[in-house]
């Protein structure tokens, strides 16, 4: 168990650092953007809602799953569709470049 | 197959690797959200294929309820409150995390065979996750003006606080050893009786007050701060979602997001010049009451500010060579985006080289201004980022300031008693003149007089951004 754990911990400390390198890329102009994109990829957690809500539990714990997909998943859909809203907004000088 | 369904999480995170590297240049960012918005769909459907899954129903229901939200919210939503709708989401992702680790923690302790490790992973994510959730709340209440936006402060604020963690960690420590399904042991039994469904609740409800109470005390301003911490705070909650279920595309993900959270809260308290302890527990503009006429009555150190008319300074713009517009929280405030852009319209039609700069913590949350001058149409190469700019203002002939205050306070360069002394400002006083458009003489959010209005080249316009805006544009029509 301790060997998962571990392996686990692993791969997150290497994802904050990828995480850090890729985000620090992104210009500022972009962050309102970046902050509902990333938001929806932390909606994730549906992944796990899925399953709780899945499992066949009985009462409570089914009530929890369902709720926790409801919430993950409009996490989801609300974060990428509003990205996807400000980011066909965003656009070049269309009359040629100017001094 | 459930390597299959492992190594389809790999390929979803990539792509949320990828989707969030192309967020690297306007012109690709949109590409790169459609790309992560795949990833999640292919991580969503192998879950499908999860052995585990026995019943689909409350699956189905759950996910057609959440996405029918999303995209509600997702098209009704007002560019001006993005700020709110982020903060939400922050906490509809804090929600998810708590329900998960609940569930997951109430099938462990009937079953059994919980260890070590998956037991202090669902305490953590329960903490975090509750925090997240209604620390976001009192922020979307703050935003969207439920709640007072002044900090509100108790007394006692962090002994009280440091208490209540200790309660968290008592509670959660008790749920970790006491070994789930059989009969509740120790000291702690006594006050939670058997069974581990009081103690579980208990612990959220505290975790709950501990997000209330740390968001109250910090206003409004220092609301990109906060946004950006609770973003990265989703993020680790995802992530400790992801150690509870043992599953690495979650902990990948959420590694990400934290990140992600965790730079932009480092580059909002930069730009504020603030650490991150002080805008938590600072209570920064509290003494503040920014009331009325302060700032003229208070005028024995600023002297005497001019007022100009919308047709002066119609005149001023239209005649100007390099123009620079400063757009701040007022222009959100009274949705004027569209205005600035036609006026914008109408001096380079004139002739008037318009630029935009773009203070770092312009707005309520990193980045708000660019979005709203996007959605009226402004290129994005138009939009200067402080540090560009600055050395460009003494060659600029004319500044208009839009319900901007503190972000370009002279003080923060040369007044060393000033609260915001060292703060990175744009240096609009450097140029010809500049014209401040305002409601009234009201402080900023820091709470203190801005020696920039008594400047001689600054001329104020007293009113709504909007209805000034729209004056202006008549007025540069005739001009």
């Amino acid at each position: 168990m301790l060997e998962t754990l571990i392996g686990e911990i692993v791969i997150f400390v290497l994802a904050v650092f990828v995480g850090f390198e890729v985000i620090t890329k992104v210009p500022p102009t972009l962050h309102t953007p970046l902050m509902s994109g990333s938001n929806a990829i932390s909606g994730i957690t549906v992944i796990g809602a899925m399953v709780v809500a899945g499992e066949g539990h009985s009462g409570l714990g089914a009530v929890l799953g369902i709720l926790a997909v409801a919430f993950a998943m409009t996490n989801i859909v609300g974060g990428f569709m509003v990205t996807d809203r400000m980011l066909q907004m965003f656009r070049k000088e269309k009359d040629g470049p100017r001094k | 197959m459930t390597a299959l369904v492992d190594l389809a999480y790999l390929v979803a995170a990539v792509f949320f690797i990828v989707g969030l590297k192309r967020l690297s240049s306007p012109a690709t960012a949109r590409n790169g959200n459609l790309l992560a918005a795949l990833g999640m769909l292919i991580a969503i459907a192998v879950t499908l294929l999860d052995q585990r899954i026995i019943g689909f129903g409350g699956i189905f229901a759950g996910l057609v309820l959440g996405s029918l939200a999303g995209a509600v919210l997702a098209r009704t939503i007002k560019m001006t409150a993005m700020p709110q709708m982020v903060a939400l989401l922050n906490g509809f992702g804090g929600a998810a995390s708590v329900l998960v680790a609940g569930a997951e923690f109430l099938r462990l302790s009937e079953v059994g065979g919980s260890t070590i490790d998956v037991a202090v992973s669902v305490q953590f994510s329960i903490l975090v996750g509750a925090v997240t959730f209604s620390g976001s709340l009192v922020a979307f209440g703050k935003l969207q003006e439920l709640v007072s936006g002044q900090p509100v402060t108790y007394p006692l604020q962090k002994p009280l606080n440091a208490l209540l963690l200790l309660a968290i960690l008592t509670t959660a420590g008790y749920l970790i050893v006491t070994d789930p399904g059989s009969a509740a042991t120790g000291v702690l039994s006594g006050v939670f009786g058997s069974g581990v469904l009081t103690p579980l609740v208990v612990l959220v409800l505290l975790s709950l007050v501990l997000g209330v109470l740390s968001v109250i005390p910090i206003g409004g301003a220092d609301m990109p701060v906060v946004i950006s911490l609770l973003n990265s705070y989703s993020g680790i909650a995802a992530a400790s979602t992801g150690f509870v279920i043992d599953n690495d595309g979650l902990i990948i993900s959420g590694a990400l997001v934290g990140a992600s959270g965790l730079i932009l809260t480092q580059i909002m308290c930069k730009a504020m010049n603030r650490s991150l302890s002080n805008v938590l527990f600072g209570a920064f503009g509290a003494t503040a009451s920014g009331g009325g006429q302060a700032g003229l009555e208070a005028s024995g150190g600023g002297g005497t500010v001019r007022q100009v008319s919308a047709e002066d300074a119609a005149i001023v713009l239209a005649y100007a060579r390099e123009a620079v517009i400063v757009p701040g929280y007022g222009l959100a405030v009274s949705q004027a985006q569209h205005a600035v852009r036609e006026l914008a319209n109408q001096l380079e039609s004139r002739g008037v080289n318009v630029r935009y700069a773009i203070h770092p913590v312009a707005g309520r949350m990193p980045g708000h201004m660019n979005v709203l001058l996007a959605e009226a149409d402004v290129p994005y190469d138009q939009l200067w980022e402080m540090d560009r700019i600055n050395p460009d203002f003494e060659h600029v002939d004319v500044v208009l300031v839009i319900g901007a205050n503190d972000v370009v306070n002279p003080a923060a360069r040369n007044n060393k008693s000033s609260p915001i002394y060292g703060m990175p400002i744009l240096d609009v006083d450097r140029a010809q003149q500049v014209i401040v458009m305002k409601r009234s003489m009201n402080f900023g959010f820091a709470g203190i007089d801005n020696e920039l209005f008594y400047n001689t080249n600054t001329s104020m316009l007293f009113g709504d951004a909007k209805a000034s805006l729209n004056k202006l544009i008549a007025e540069v029509k005739e001009a």
